[in-house]
């Protein structure tokens, strides 16, 4: 639970071009060498400062000076493949699109209202040396790698509900020490895809709530609202009244309930790259501000089957866009795959038996910091990951 | 020197927000010394506005005239490859080049609308604020614990640069002593000085972890007679007698390592830096009569001058004595016994501040002086005068030392250089 804007871009996120004729993120955009291009969008014109430009990475420098929001498209000279697209560009504002474009003629279009065919220009990309090594084949990679995640969420989703019937049933009738050792294995499915299981603002509350992130006076309900009756407090530290066995069946039967409908709508979820880019990075965050804190599980103390399996989530991911991205940028992707390596290698140094974690507890600063450091050199190239893949 | 011209690109600062040359050519700094990298070099006045070179024969950052701010912060490298520190040396540098100078990091190439920006952006429309950044390399850069050579450096470590020894009184944490490397930021803008660490600790994600960073909020040392000497938490004027950079002489013999000198082969024209984070209890302090404050200090708190006599200016008399036979300048007076006759000679080049980091759970303030001093070999220019300091000073009645550090800090960056070239060449 929380982070909901995070996750938001995920389901909600703009699309992005599928594929643009790409190569790798070379080029220093500096004004000097042809490759930025001046665009002024205003209510009758689309006016480039250039009309040819040095095959590679490009730059337009988008200006709407019109009265109504704008787009600028810059398509294939077919004039309907988009190469790259820079939307919602509010009158007064600017925005940068920068594109991989091999040699060949393009057509920019502004859209001012975006409606209607737009204003075409012509630009004229000549051979400079710098190639693109985009081809049908990474486009191929873009759509196995969608298919290929929304998959793992679904499968992820069915071990969830299939879990989660066998965690209230043990809890409902009273076996508490089952419902304890289910419920970390349990939550991992929910953890591997936390930011699409966010994403559904109704839901993620009423699932997986803190009963510190509860507004007042609302009723804290969901895995934590259990996981708290399953470890209580020590009686020194809070009163606290264990829940009677009909209060018990009405957690349960509501999270179940809830976890039906979140799968239900899981089924019917599509992704594109820069959602799954967006979702690792998301995965990232959830560690950096919950996991590695131990803020998460402050009651079972099983912070590190989260942090786990947050990090399983990225990774499968990144390992969907993996191909995409060593096509593009392979410094990029030898960089993502090594630091996954030394942060899973630093988390199995905790794992106890088969598919468990000492208790967060047990760590010292130390090593808690060292987490930390692994995750943040993670992070850091994890999140260029979407723009690298997209562009 | 000579690149410092050439400073301004396309993007910088003061350029996007149009400030077209709006002041008289005078350094910012308002002194005419050619001291290394210590003349700021924008024709402009007013506080923050300058900029200093980036590079030269030494770092920026110590005989610079002390800006108001500082964030100083300690890495430890998580790198395990030479290769991987060096890449890390040269992103800072390029990073640091930029910074100075009032560019953004990676100089405002254009990125993709869904990749981060490459600079955090908080400085942008801020002056570059005289912005110096000086790198350092702790001991423990070229051993760990162990004893283990981390990087092939270990045959290049001076005897010199090694962990400070326990002081009488120490009272340090862990989490704010040591480091692998360091990095320095002052500025006369603290939100210039905290970008730039944000920054480089961003860039260094992966190949080195913050370990501790310190603020501090005013400058507790002159280093260039063109400033005032400022004060303390104390409230005394702090840094009279301090080396300042118009004195050629002694920064030559004081400062800089010499050609002869111990790991001269890549410490020339570098130096040494020890940092101490030495709490103040302030609110004892403040019910202590002038009487007895004047006395420990060895000065006069209105003016800063020495109990012997004179004006703040005025050498100290350490043999004057009053009607009761005993010094004016007290025996147990810190101007006596961090006075150079008192200590062989040697002179240090102060650049401290202020800091408070709120306050404890008792209420107290967390507060003190960030204590920064620049030597030629803390064996002889350091050491000594803190061990007597400690055991002896009256002032540590009212002081905690909670953090300490020693750095080596390597001589200036070469245009198409990096930080510390010299040590892997």
């Amino acid at each position: 639970m929380k982070h909901t804007r995070l996750a938001a871009a995920l389901v909600a996120g703009v699309s992005l071009p599928a594929l643009a004729a790409c190569t790798s993120n070379s080029g220093s955009g500096d004004a000097a060498d042809g490759r930025t291009i001046s665009v002024t969008s205003s209510a009758d014109d689309c006016a480039l400062s250039a009309t040819s430009a040095p095959s590679g990475r490009l730059v337009f420098k988008v200006k709407n000076t019109g009265t109504k929001v704008t787009e600028f498209y810059l398509y294939a000279a077919d004039g309907k493949r988009i190469v790259g697209e820079a939307e919602n560009i509010g009158p007064g504002l600017s925005r940068n699109l920068v594109v991989n474009a091999d040699a060949g003629t393009y057509v920019p279009v502004c859209k001012p209202g975006m409606t209607g065919a737009g204003i075409r220009k012509a630009l004229t990309v000549t051979a400079s040396g710098e190639k693109s090594n985009a081809t049908g084949a990474v486009q191929k990679q873009v759509e196995s790698a969608n298919t290929a995640y929304q998959e793992y969420v679904e499968d992820e989703s069915t071990r969830l509900l299939a879990g989660t019937k066998q965690f209230v049933a043990a809890y409902t009738s009273g076996n508490d020490a089952k419902a304890r050792r289910l419920y970390p294995t349990v939550r991992v499915h929910w953890e591997r895809i936390e930011p699409v299981a966010e994403s559904f603002g109704d839901l993620d509350p009423k699932m997986d709530a803190r009963e510190a992130d509860l507004e007042q006076g609302k009723e804290w309900t969901g895995w934590h609202r259990i996981e708290k009756d399953l470890w209580p407090p020590a009686e020194a530290d809070e009163a606290y009244t264990a829940l009677t066995p009909e209060k018990r069946t009405d957690y349960a039967d509501r999270l179940l309930s809830d976890t039906e409908i979140l799968h239900g709508r899981i089924g019917t979820l599509t992704f594109t790259v820069d959602q799954i880019g967006n979702g690792a990075k998301s995965l990232l965050v959830e560690v950096a501000t919950g996991k590695v804190t131990g803020e998460e599980e402050i009651w079972s103390r099983t912070d590190l089957y989260d942090f786990s399996a947050n990090i399983d989530g990225a990774r499968v991911a990144f390992e969907g866009l993996r191909p995409v991205l060593k096509a593009k940028e392979p410094a990029l992707e030898q960089q993502i795959a090594q630091r996954f390596t030394v942060l899973e290698a630093m988390l199995d140094r905790y794992r106890v038996g088969a598919d468990g974690f000492v208790s967060y507890d047990k760590l010292t600063t130390e090593q808690v910091k060292e987490l930390s450091d692994a995750v943040n050199a993670l992070s850091e190239p994890l999140s260029h990951l979407t723009a690298a893949v997209t562009l | 020197m000579s690149d410092a011209a050439a400073a301004p690109r396309s993007l910088s600062r003061r350029r996007l927000l149009g400030y077209a040359g709006a002041g008289a050519a005078v350094g910012a700094a308002g002194f005419a010394g050619g001291m290394g990298s210590a003349r700021a070099t924008d024709g402009r006045t007013g506080p923050g506005i300058g900029r200093y070179p980036f590079h030269g024969r030494h770092q920026a950052g110590i005989v610079t005239p002390a800006q108001d701010r500082l964030h100083f912060a300690a890495f430890d490298v998580t790198a395990t490859s030479r290769a991987e520190l060096l890449m890390l040396l040269k992103a800072w540098t390029a990073a640091a080049e930029a910074m100075t100078q009032g560019r953004p990091v990676g100089d405002g190439t254009p990125l993709p609308y869904d990749a981060p920006p490459a600079d955090t952006g908080e400085a942008t429309g801020l002056h570059p604020g005289r912005l110096t950044l000086t790198f350092g390399f702790g001991p423990s850069l070229f051993r760990d614990a162990a004893g283990e050579d981390r990087f092939g450096l270990a045959d290049r470590q001076p005897a010199a640069l090694r962990r400070l020894p326990h002081f009488p009184a120490d009272d340090l944490q862990d989490r704010r002593s040591d480091g692998d490397l360091c990095v320095q930021a002052c500025a006369d803008d603290p939100q210039v000085a905290v970008h730039a660490i944000r920054n480089l600790s961003r860039i260094a994600f992966g190949s080195a972890a913050l370990r501790w960073s310190q603020l501090g909020f005013g400058r507790t040392s002159s280093t260039s007679t063109s400033q005032a000497t400022p004060r303390n938490l104390f409230g005394f004027k702090d840094g009279t007698a301090n080396l300042k950079v118009e004195e050629a002489a002694d920064v030559e013999k004081h400062v800089w390592v010499g050609a002869d000198d111990d790991g001269a082969s890549w410490l020339e024209h570098g130096s040494y830096l020890v940092a101490r984070r030495i709490n103040m209890t302030i609110e004892p302090w403040d019910r202590t009569s002038l009487r007895e404050q004047e006395q420990l200090v060895g000065r006069d708190r209105a003016q800063g001058a020495p109990l012997s006599g004179g004006t703040e200016s005025t050498e100290p008399d350490l043999d004057i004595e009053g009607n009761d036979g005993q010094p004016l300048v007290a025996m147990n007076s810190h101007v006596r016994l961090a006075h150079p006759s008192q200590n062989d000679g040697v002179r240090m080049l102060r650049r401290g501040y202020n800091f408070t980091d709120g306050n404890d759970d008792l209420g107290r303030l967390d507060a003190g002086l960030f204590f920064i001093a620049y030597v030629r070999d803390p064996e002889t220019h350091y050491i000594p005068m803190q061990t007597k300091l400690s055991r002896d000073d009256g002032l540590m009645e009212y002081l905690r030392h909670t953090g300490s550090a020693l750095f080596a800090v390597p001589p200036g960056v070469r245009a198409g250089g990096f930080v510390g070239e010299q040590l892997f060449s």
